[in-house]
């Protein structure tokens, strides 16, 4: 198939799907974890980089030994990445995975593909 | 033992062994699918390991650590960025982009808008994004090489920029996506394994305890308890604050917009394995990530401040290279002699690996975006036709990247990596965004976008203190600086989006909302997205 084809095609399938009141619900499943999630650690990723520039004093606060609040933050950033990847993980198989294999059973048995 | 010799005998190890791969891969790959994309057939693990290949590049490895050996905490930056910058590709783009296109970047964009404008717009900046990160890549290599085998010569470093040149080409020419991924493989388990090697002897040093590491590099440093702390290298004044800030957007909002790791998404069977295949790489690249940490403050403590400093004769790039020496028993001693040459080999691969993925994106793009789609305007070219153009394609960009590589060798390489970044942010980020989220999003929209943000991050460049104006400017001679900051995120990711949303409400383009509707069905349930290729 060739992308001009893929152009022309609009298969009504897909409006039909659209329609459905799982597809809405998967939308608003999908956006409504990663919409807030990706405000929330952009955000905390900025605090970070703001900290460090403007919030000196703080971010040298030493805690153990050599080890300061800085170092203690930079890698608090590395534990909320792996965190909210693994909550991606569970909520996206637990609770968008389910609702996409079904749509996309929809799809091949109404589509004929 | 003669450390030249090893290391030589160590590059052409990497080189062989890369070939090989190389052939074997270029048996399995037959169709135009093979070829751009290694038939969708790769596993959410393979391809997370072959993601973390395409993007530790030599300026994750050398630069990085080089970065915290030489200006402490600040070089942390970098690390932290380009780790959280997964969260974006992770949530927002990886698993609708693997839906809803097919082999390049601007496949998802001409899904439901205007073929010709969009892919036009989107190959330029693939190109260009690509070119810059290469040049960065290749004169890495030159120094690398020119450095290790202790010859400063400029015909050394030129043979070997094209050298690298060669090799990339050739990967992609004879074994396309599948070698470039093979390639890609063996490098991420290769840089693992010897980062891991370097951390475990660093930290043997110091009784593996972190406080002790950190409290003797601080001393060895000269800076004291102020090289542990934010500020060494960006605190000075609130300009350079305000750059700070504006490389850490670009850092964190680049990743998910450079085309070698977007096309990387294609290379799975489904969306799930591509989630798979970014959660794999979060790992390794995070993994990695804590990795630089302790081999920069491992070089700061361990090496020689003349080794590292440049105003002191050293060179940042290899505190690497040179702390695998220092642990495996210092210079002269064999165990130093085999750890510097076994970990020159693995950034060499490193390179290799990275250059593979560009010149594949970058190729790719030119076929499937620009000949087929514009020249052509997709009418009756044969798959063959389009890998036959995608090849010659490989040979024209990397004759470009060699030729501009060479006079480049004065550029820092962390700069030209960060201005990738930059450019990959302002323009193709919110393109791709605005495209999976919002209806309206059109033609017009996608262009402003992508051709504002690529003007915007390279043109504020130019007339920024990198370009003129300074002792350490491209052209220290003359002054046409008048854009402050070496590092232009914050203004101009802000204008890919501000003009990605006037080129949208300034225009209609019923189509593109309509055909939004099998867009958004298609990226969050995989319904009709293209299906791996079995042989």
């Amino acid at each position: 198939m060739t992308d001009q084809e893929q152009a022309a095609r609009h298969h009504p399938v897909y409006d039909r799907l659209h329609a459905t009141p799982e597809f809405a619900e998967l939308r608003r499943r999908y956006r409504g974890f990663v919409f807030p999630a990706t405000v929330a650690f952009l955000s905390w990723y900025l605090l970070y980089v703001i900290l460090s520039s403007w919030a000196t004093d703080f971010m040298s606060t030493q805690l153990w030994g050599h080890i300061n609040v800085a170092l203690v933050f930079g890698l608090l950033q590395f534990a909320t990445t792996f965190g909210l990847a693994w909550m991606y993980a569970r909520f996206s198989a637990a609770k968008l995975d389910p609702l996409a294999r079904q749509l996309e059973a929809e799809y091949r048995k109404e589509g004929n593909v | 033992m003669d450390t030249q010799l090893l290391t030589t005998f160590l590059f052409l190890t990497v080189v062989a062994l890369t070939i090989g791969i190389t052939f074997w891969a270029s048996r399995q790959t037959k169709t135009a699918a093979d070829f751009y994309s290694g038939g969708r057939s790769f596993s959410g693990f393979q391809n997370g390991l072959a993601i973390g290949g395409d993007y530790m590049s030599a300026a994750s490895f050398l630069g990085i650590s080089g970065a915290i050996a030489l200006y402490g905490y600040d070089g942390f930056l970098y690390s932290i960025g380009f780790l959280v910058a997964w969260l974006v590709a992770l949530l927002l783009v990886a698993e609708m982009l693997r839906n809803a296109g097919r082999y390049t970047m601007a496949d998802q964009l001409a899904f439901r808008m205007s073929q010709r404008p969009v892919r036009t717009a989107a190959s330029v900046s693939t190109v260009v994004v690509s070119i810059f990160y290469l040049l960065a890549q290749m004169v890495g290599a030159g120094s690398l090489v020119a450095l290790l085998l202790g010859v400063d010569s400029e015909a050394l470093k030129n043979l070997t920029i094209v050298g690298v040149g060669a090799l990339m080409i050739f990967y992609v020419v004879v074994g396309g996506m599948k070698g470039t991924t093979y390639v890609q493989i063996v490098k991420a388990v290769l840089l693992m394994i010897g980062s891991a090697l370097i951390v475990v002897l660093v930290l043997a040093e110091f009784s593996f305890n972190l406080s002790d590491l950190l409290g003797a590099a601080a001393e060895n440093s000269g800076k004291g308890e102020a090289f542990l702390q934010p500020g060494l290298q960006y605190g000075a004044s609130l300009t350079s604050k305000i750059d700070f800030l504006s490389l850490g957007l670009a850092l964190v909002l680049g990743t998910a917009g450079l085309p070698h790791i977007l096309i990387r998404f294609y290379t799975v069977p489904t969306a799930r394995d591509a989630r798979k295949s970014v959660l794999w790489a979060i790992g390794l690249i995070g993994a990695f990530y804590l990795m630089t940490l302790v081999l920069g403050f491992g070089a700061a403590a361990l090496l020689d401040r003349s080794q590292v400093d440049p105003l002191e004769g050293g060179n940042q790039n290899l505190a690497s290279p040179l702390l695998a020496e220092a642990v495996g028993g210092g210079e002269g001693s064999t165990g130093g002699a085999v750890l510097l040459a076994l970990i020159a080999a693995v950034a060499f691969a490193t390179i290799l690996a990275v250059v593979a993925g560009l010149t594949l994106a970058s190729s790719s793009s030119v076929a499937h975006d620009l000949y087929k789609g514009v020249i052509k305007k997709d009418s009756a070219v044969s798959e063959d036709d389009e890998v036959r153009v995608a090849r010659i394609a490989a040979f024209v960009i990397g004759a470009i990247a060699i030729a501009l590589s060479i006079p480049a060798q004065r550029l820092n390489i962390a700069f030209l990596v960060a201005l990738a970044f930059a450019v990959a942010a302002s323009a193709n980020l919110p393109a791709i965004i605005y495209n999976m989220f919002w209806r309206r999003f059109n033609t017009r929209g996608a262009t402003w976008s992508i051709y504002g943000g690529l003007i915007a991050a390279v043109g504020l460049v130019f007339f920024s203190p990198v370009v003129s104006g300074l002792p350490t400017s491209l052209f220290p001679d003359s002054d046409w600086s008048i854009f402050p900051l070496n590092n232009p995120g914050i203004i101009s990711i802000p204008i890919g989006f501000l003009l990605g949303y006037l080129g949208t409400v300034t225009s209609k383009d019923p189509a593109a909302e309509d055909r939004f509707t099998e867009l958004e069905v298609r990226a969050l349930t995989g319904a009709g997205a293209e299906q791996a290729v079995h042989h």
